[in-house]
């Protein structure tokens, strides 16, 4: 639960560029009330943003080891300055790092994974499932040979 | 007029190429893409490797027609604003991707009304033929988004980060 000097969640948002942050976008309304941090990958956000205040992170997947270790050591710094009670994450690879993170420090974590994976998971999806207090796939079928939860979807 | 769009991650050029063709052909037509990397001459179509996300909003406005891999930054924001799009999705064998969801998101995208899939360069050739024919007409409006499935998944993100529902999730 909240610490007490805290009257509303602390809530980091973590998404990538491109359709991961559209899919964030479309979330806006589930956010209302709380102390809302996103965190993202294309700076170009920042000015396009209202309500809530953005992070940067470098962008990576596991094709890119090195800048992955960036990413890993920006989203840290990212989750101690913000210290989220609530992480919450529409991919990619840099979502699950943060909820990897701020699970060590005892935040509460969800993954929703990207609409795109009609078929299967996502490998971040995926990694989350051991590591999220909840991972949700936007398919029903995916969901149901996953293991994930289906909870409704951004389209 | 036409908006093409290719996400900004790996390049794309099979479909910036059947543009590029395509527009030789339509030199009435202006075609304005966003291409990434691409390191292929384009010479009858315009070109910038990237855009903010405000002039990506912008230039998706203002188009009669998009045109784009089959990334969901560009269909959601196509079906929000009610464009008419050609998706073409990347394929993992030709190198365009790391595998091949979007051949499944563009298969389940299919669905939607303002939606047609072109799988080749000749395809894409087709639905912009036809699309012209129908002087840019799309078929829709904005009803397909915001869907019956976005209230409810919003209620359970809301009802997570103030901590009113158990963790792990009691189901519905």
């Amino acid at each position: 639960m909240f610490t007490t000097s805290r009257s509303r969640p602390v809530l980091l948002a973590v998404a990538s560029g491109g359709g991961h942050w559209v899919q964030m976008q479309r979330l806006r309304a589930a956010f209302d009330g709380a102390d809302v941090h996103y965190a993202t990958t294309d700076a170009s956000a920042v000015e396009a943003t209202r309500g809530g205040c953005v992070h940067v992170y470098p962008d990576a997947n596991k094709q890119t080891p090195l800048r992955l270790m960036l990413c890993l050591i920006r989203l840290a710094w990212i989750v101690l300055r913000v210290r989220p009670d609530v992480v919450v994450s529409t991919g990619a690879a840099g979502g699950f790092l943060a909820i990897r993170i701020a699970r060590l420090m005892g935040a509460r974590t969800m993954f929703i994974d990207s609409i795109a994976n009609a078929r299967e998971l996502s490998i971040s999806a995926r990694l989350s499932l051991g590591v999220a207090d909840r991972v949700l796939s936007q398919w029903p079928r995916v969901a149901e040979l996953s293991g994930a939860e289906y909870r409704g979807a951004v389209l | 007029m036409i908006f093409a769009t290719v996400g900004t991650q790996l390049p794309f050029d099979r479909l910036l190429l059947g543009l590029d063709s395509w527009a030789a052909l339509n030199p009435g037509v202006s075609v304005f893409a966003q291409c990434g990397d691409s390191r292929k001459r384009l010479r009858h179509i315009e070109t910038v490797a990237q855009l903010s996300q405000r002039d990506f909003r912008a230039r998706l406005k203002a188009a009669k027609l998009v045109v784009s891999h089959a990334g969901m930054g560009s269909i959601l924001t196509a079906a929000e604003l009610g464009k008419p799009v050609i998706l073409m999705p990347r394929r993992a064998k030709f190198g365009e991707h790391r595998n091949d969801h979007q051949q499944d998101t563009a298969i389940e995208m299919a669905r939607l009304s303002n939606v047609t899939v072109a799988e080749d360069g000749e395809a894409l050739h087709a639905a912009l033929d036809a699309a012209v024919a129908l002087g840019f007409e799309s078929p829709i409006g904005r009803a397909e988004l915001g869907g019956e499935a976005l209230a409810p998944l919003i209620e359970v993100v809301r009802d997570f980060v103030w901590n009113r529902t158990p963790c792990g999730g009691a189901s519905a």
